[in-house]
């Protein structure tokens, strides 16, 4: 069919930051179906809680330190992250590298506390279903925890080598902010439904 | 709107200027089509955006079109697998206490029935047809993140290949596509044959989860400028809000799934009311995703319905606005009524009528859709051609569908036809009904486009009337033996209740329904071979698909469209304004605003890639090993993660670096 | 073409009408629950076949009528299209008249049914297995209470409160010609209540898939008048017939030493098995394996010597019998009347 330029698009920029870039869309879809599971998870437990009038099912409670030092941890870690999230915008790379080792370490050390929270459950998965349910909210989380650490990692060591200096890459950081954002945020109802709920019981 | 409006500053977001500055590397600019001749233009853009040859280039392929093909032949070739099973079910079910298939094997008939045709063949074909045809009608250049696109196919292909090859060992699941526990528990679901539907389901959700984000983000960052909200197809539309549903509704599988994995690998109790579990949060949980489900099959087929009726009645669909509102209002509601399904697990009686009067409610946008449709329709002489036909197919069978919905919705009316042949009647005319012939009618209107040829018009009218009397003949007395008793599921019946006459009418009609298909599948060889050649808008219809060759080229328009109206091409019946300043040598597209569809980026899309199959290949092998030992997680999780990292690390092509 | 699909209609109806009348059928009621479901049933069937009439007229009328085309698609009539949205607005407006009328039906449709069993005197709980549906008359006398298989012998005219429940996986009982259907779930209890008007025998099928032989798990309501109830019941309640003739004897002594004994109980013997259905009173029952086989001697052998030919996936095993201790076993139970 005949065609006629009507609209000259040659002084658009090539890369965009947060909701100007697909990627933010992708990744907000992505949390999207997440979240869905974290809640459909959690609406499950609660489902069992509300079945059972004896919940936690004579189980011991659990220790919540462990849980509380990563939660305490995951919300520190905030703060840099949204630091990190100016430069990205900027695309200033010295402080962006800088972090993104900051972030790095950050994701790593609620991971080795979290390897403390399982035993901390008192309680193991095949027990009965009060402690299948806090593995598994536990374990989900848990997996989040470590695909978004090494996300990270591999973007730090990107940030590094010469791909780094284009502004698809500063995109890149800027969505690995906001999906942090998600681990920690979806961390907090559980922590509670882990540590607190049973003990309401 | 005028074209200049699209590019006025106060438009553009106030970052703009900002995210030139910084540590980047300034953009290597390439040669751009403003002002170039259309030969030239053709040989840049087809040198940019071809599939690489060879072998290893075709498995490397990312184009949307490749793609959405591959999707659309596997889709079929499972939907014949799964009619076979049917076929086969038909014949021991034609006479009471036939004995040619045994309760083992016909067990896993049924479910392999189930499980094929709404995970490999329903899900996908309607996301597949998405696949190829949303990127067109919002005119872009391929989906977005193409390279999940390409990893959802070789997932679901995996999955596909995976639940088959369990049938040929026999070891296929035998529980159900619903896998009640605890039928499909630890304790009375012995072998593998559970375990092969918990993770079959897995990989399908996977692939179709992927394809929805990548639909949802081409249709909202992706559309032609200009094409705001208001002018957005409606059959995108349907694919947008489809996209939604399954994002809300798929993790609800998953999580059913893994938690059945989890009691029958490692032991936990999720499901075991001995230690605090409960057999109906199966139910629950299922259900929430099984039915969304429905309307995951169902909204794209009445997009298809919205883009045929137009085409043929040659006006624009009557009340747009309504039908828009329509689908998102039932892709709301599907969230509230999945406890229908499990009224007669004896659930409180006030909790009982609530969700009758939410699937009543359902009832009502439906409805709306039915009667925009009809108005469009009444509106002069409309076309009668094979595709039209299928649209009338598609409301004689839907609306009995939808009624015996209705039926359904009432609790002491569903007591006595759940689980029965009623049923099966009835979501037979629903999902055939509303999607297949829905369906069938779109692969008469687009074929011409994916293959440049015309199917047969008058094989496709002997085609039409075959299926809709093998269906009805197949599938109306069903309600009828369900009203006298029959249930679902049964391997055989005794001769004494009376059964066999009808059931030998019905087995009858079922083959000539199969027959239907067999015609289709040489209809569609005989057009891709000797078909008359189509030209680019053989139907004369508005959308933009119609605006390109047929087939499209790798980069389907030479020249981004701008539109003007929801039917840009009946609008501009003289030259459609098109984009220019767009480089030729990397594979620019266009990202525009969400709502209004202003130009904002020039962004590059990924180029053919081998890592999503290997990703693919890794995340397949580790389910499989996940239904032997929990610890395949482990072990998978390195060559995941490499696969992963190859992928996304950056090859230095423009399209990485910018 | 159409007359290939009125043909093909008109042999539905007619097979329609000659099936009504069937031993299971939801048409078919023979109890007030059905009979109001059946009522329900058909009120909202002539409704929806009134409304898919109404539309089909929509679709076609307009078709048959050749108004004018246009000659371009995207001239309207502005004035026709504001006409269609009055139409359209009040088919909208039906369509919610109808289903709210409907929902309300629905729901005192329901109401009425509760009330059904509201003064049931009789409980029986019933309890599932996998292929076979375990029958347990509760009383406040501990010896009045009974446990028997596969067919429920109620009283005709009353309400009976049936306890469902199961052991294994879920089940649902179904007696289409008196109630509609409620599952048995492992851990949950439901609870049912079923009324026959008259004497009869009702035939219900398991209508929850759950397993191999989920085709062949049927159960009878057998309805009686309420002496012939009593007496029933107080005959169930005696031990085992002693075996009369040799060979009966020899059965059973034979039935006591191989594994039969391990799952079945016969009372008044040592039997004791509860896994598979109490044989006590095996004999006066019209069916076996639940409702797979009609009672007679042939059948009895022929279960009992190929259970796997019978009803393939059941869990009654094979037994390794010769051709005398077959007969000898038939004989013995046959006559546990």
């Amino acid at each position: 069919m005949n065609q006629r330029p009507a609209l000259d698009l040659s002084g658009l920029p090539t890369f965009g930051h947060g909701p100007r870039s697909p990627t933010w869309w992708g990744t907000l879809g992505f949390m999207a179906l997440e979240g869905m599971g974290f809640a459909l998870a959690a609406g499950a437990y609660l489902y069992l809680v509300t079945l059972w009038p004896n919940w936690r099912l004579s189980a011991p409670q659990p220790n919540h330190w462990p849980g509380t030092i990563v939660t305490l941890l995951l919300i520190a870690s905030l703060v840099p992250n949204h630091i990190l999230n100016t430069y990205a915008k900027r695309c200033a790379m010295r402080p962006v590298r800088i972090g993104m080792v900051v972030m790095s370490l950050l994701g790593l050390a609620p991971l080795v506390v979290r390897w403390f929270e399982f035993p901390a459950l008192n309680i193991y998965w095949d027990t009965n279903a009060y402690g299948s349910m806090i593995w598994v909210l536990l374990g989900l989380h848990t997996t989040h925890l470590i695909t978004d650490v090494g996300d990270t990692i591999v973007l730090t060591v990107l940030m590094f080598t010469h791909h780094g200096y284009s502004g698809r890459r500063f995109g890149d950081v800027g969505d690995n902010v906001f999906y942090w954002d998600f681990v920690v945020l979806t961390w907090i109802p559980i922590y509670l439904l882990i540590y607190w709920l049973p003990r309401l019981g | 709107m005028s074209s200049a409006d699209l590019t006025s500053e106060r438009d553009l977001p106030p970052e703009r200027e900002a995210s030139t500055k910084g540590d980047i590397a300034p953009e290597r600019d390439g040669p751009r089509d403003t002002g170039m001749d259309d030969v030239s233009l053709h040989r840049w853009l087809a040198r940019t955006w071809r599939t690489p040859p060879g072998i290893i280039g075709a498995l490397s392929s990312v184009d949307h079109k490749v793609i959405a093909r591959r999707y659309l032949i596997t889709a079929f070739l499972f939907l014949c697998l799964g009619g076979l099973n049917a076929v086969a079910m038909r014949i021991q079910l034609s006479g009471p206490q036939r004995g040619l298939i045994g309760p083992d094997l016909y067990n896993q008939l049924f479910t392999m029935h189930g499980v094929t045709m709404m995970f490999l063949f329903a899900v996908p074909i309607v996301q597949a047809t998405g696949i190829y045809l949303v990127p067109l009608m919002v005119g872009t250049r391929n989906i977005a993140f193409p390279r999940l696109n390409a990893f959802g196919y070789w997932v679901y292909l995996s999955g596909g290949l995976f639940a088959w090859v369990s049938f040929a060992l026999a070891m296929a699941p035998d529980v159900g596509w619903f896998a009640y526990v605890p039928l499909s528990g630890p304790e009375f679901g012995p072998g593998k044959r559970a375990d092969v539907w918990a993770q079959m389901i897995t990989y399908t959700e996977v692939s179709s989860l992927a394809v929805a984000v990548a639909t949802i983000v081409t249709v909202l960052k992706q559309r032609a400028p200009g094409m705001s909200l208001d002018k957005i197809p409606l059959y995108v539309w349907a694919l947008l809000v489809t996209s939604f549903v399954v994002v809300f509704a798929m993790p609800a599988v998953m999580i059913t799934s893994t938690f059945l994995i989890l009691d029958r690998l490692v032991g936990t109790h999720i499901f075991n009311p001995a230690e605090g579990g409960d057999v109906l949060l199966f139910q629950h949980l299922f259900w929430f995703f099984g039915h969304p489900e429905v309307y995951i099959i169902f909204l794209p087929a009445t997009g298809m319905v919205s883009a045929i009726i137009p085409a043929f009645a040659r006006r624009p669909a009557f009340g747009h606005l309504g039908l828009v509102l329509s689908l998102i209002a039932v892709g709301f509601l599907s969230f509230g009524l999945w406890v229908h399904h499990m009224f007669a697990t004896g659930l409180p009686k006030l909790g009982a009528s609530f969700f009758t009067a939410s699937s009543m409610l359902i009832a009502i946008p439906n409805g709306v859709q039915i009667f925009c449709w009809l108005a469009t329709l009444w509106d002069g002489r409309p076309v009668i051609r094979t595709p039209l036909l299928f649209v009338f197919g598609f409301f004689f069978t839907f609306v009995i569908g939808g009624l015996t919905g209705v039926m359904l919705a009432s609790v002491p009316l569903d007591l006595q036809v759940h689980d029965t042949y009623f049923v099966v009647a009835h979501f037979h005319y629903v999902l055939i009904g509303g999607s297949v012939f829905p369906l069938l009618g779109a692969a008469y209107l687009w074929f011409p486009k994916i293959t440049g040829r015309m199917m047969s018009e008058r094989l496709g009218r002997w085609h039409f009337w075959l299926a809709m009397i093998g269906f009805n003949a197949a599938f109306f007395p069903m309600h009828i033996v369900g009203l006298w008793g029959m249930p679902r599921r049964v391997y055989t019946y005794p001769a004494e209740l009376g059964w066999g006459n009808i059931n030998l009418f019905i087995s009858a009609g079922a083959v000539l329904f199969f027959l239907s298909f067999v015609l289709f599948a040489f209809n569609l060889v005989h057009g891709a071979l000797r078909g008359t050649p189509a030209g680019d808008n053989p139907w004369d219809a508005g959308t933009l698909e119609w605006a390109t060759s047929s087939p499209p080229p790798s980069y389907n328009f030479a020249r981004i469209p701008v539109v003007t109206n929801v039917e840009p091409l009946w609008a501009e019946r003289g030259a459609l304004p098109v984009a220019s300043g767009l480089r030729v040598d990397a594979r620019e597209l266009i990202i525009s605003t969400v709502a209004e569809a202003h130009p904002d980026i020039r962004e590059k899309s990924a180029t053919p890639s081998i890592w999503p199959l290997l990703a693919a290949i890794a995340v397949g092998a580790t389910f499989l090993y996940s239904i032997f030992t929990p610890w395949a997680i482990v072990w998978g999780a390195a060559p995941i993660a490499v696969t992963l990292v190859g992928w996304f690390w950056p090859k230095g092509d423009p399209e990485d670096e910018e | 073409m159409k007359r290939l699909a009125s043909i093909a209609f008109a042999t539905a109806i007619a097979l329609f009408l000659q099936g009504c009348a069937g031993w299971q059928s939801a048409l078919d009621p023979k109890g007030p629950a059905a009979s109001e479901l059946a009522w329900l049933i058909w009120f909202f069937t002539g409704l929806c076949a009134v409304v898919w009439v109404l539309v089909m007229a929509a679709l076609a009328v307009p078709l048959m009528m050749r108004s004018r085309q246009h000659a371009e698609p995207l001239a309207l009539d502005a004035g026709a299209d504001s006409r269609k949205l009055r139409v359209v607005m009040v088919a909208v407006g039906l369509t919610a008249v109808i289903l709210v009328g409907l929902t309300l039906l629905s729901f005192f449709a329901n109401r009425t049914l509760a009330a059904i069993g509201s003064d049931a005197a009789l409980t029986i709980r019933v309890t599932g297995h996998q292929w076979w549906w375990e029958v347990r008359y509760e009383d406040a006398t501990p010896s009045r209470i009974l446990t028997t298989a596969n067919e429920i012998h109620i009283p005709a005219g009353e309400p009976v409160r049936l306890l469902l429940t199961s052991t294994d996986v879920i089940h649902s009982f179904w007696v289409p010609s008196l109630s509609g259907k409620l599952d048995l779930i492992p851990g949950r209890m439901n609870v049912l209540d079923i009324k026959a008007d008259k004497p009869g025998v009702y035939r219900g099928q398991c209508a929850e898939f759950c397993g191999a032989q989920h085709a062949n798990m049927g159960t009878f309501i057998i309805a009686e008048p309420r002496a012939k109830f009593d007496a029933w019941w107080n005959d169930q309640l005696q031990p085992a017939a002693a075996p009369t003739g040799d060979e009966a004897k020899a059965g059973e002594n034979l039935f006591l030493k191989r594994p039969c004994v391990m799952c079945h109980k016969i009372g008044g013997t040592p039997a004791g098995g509860t896994v598979a259905p109490d044989l006590t009173h095996v004999a006066s029952r019209q069916t076996l394996a639940a409702g797979t086989l009609t009672m007679s001697r042939g059948n009895l052998a022929a279960w009992i010597a190929d259970p796997q030919g019978v009803k393939p996936g059941s869990h009654m095993p094979v037994v390794d019998l010769s051709g005398d201790e077959l007969n000898a076993i038939v004989a013995y139970l046959e006559g546990l009347k």
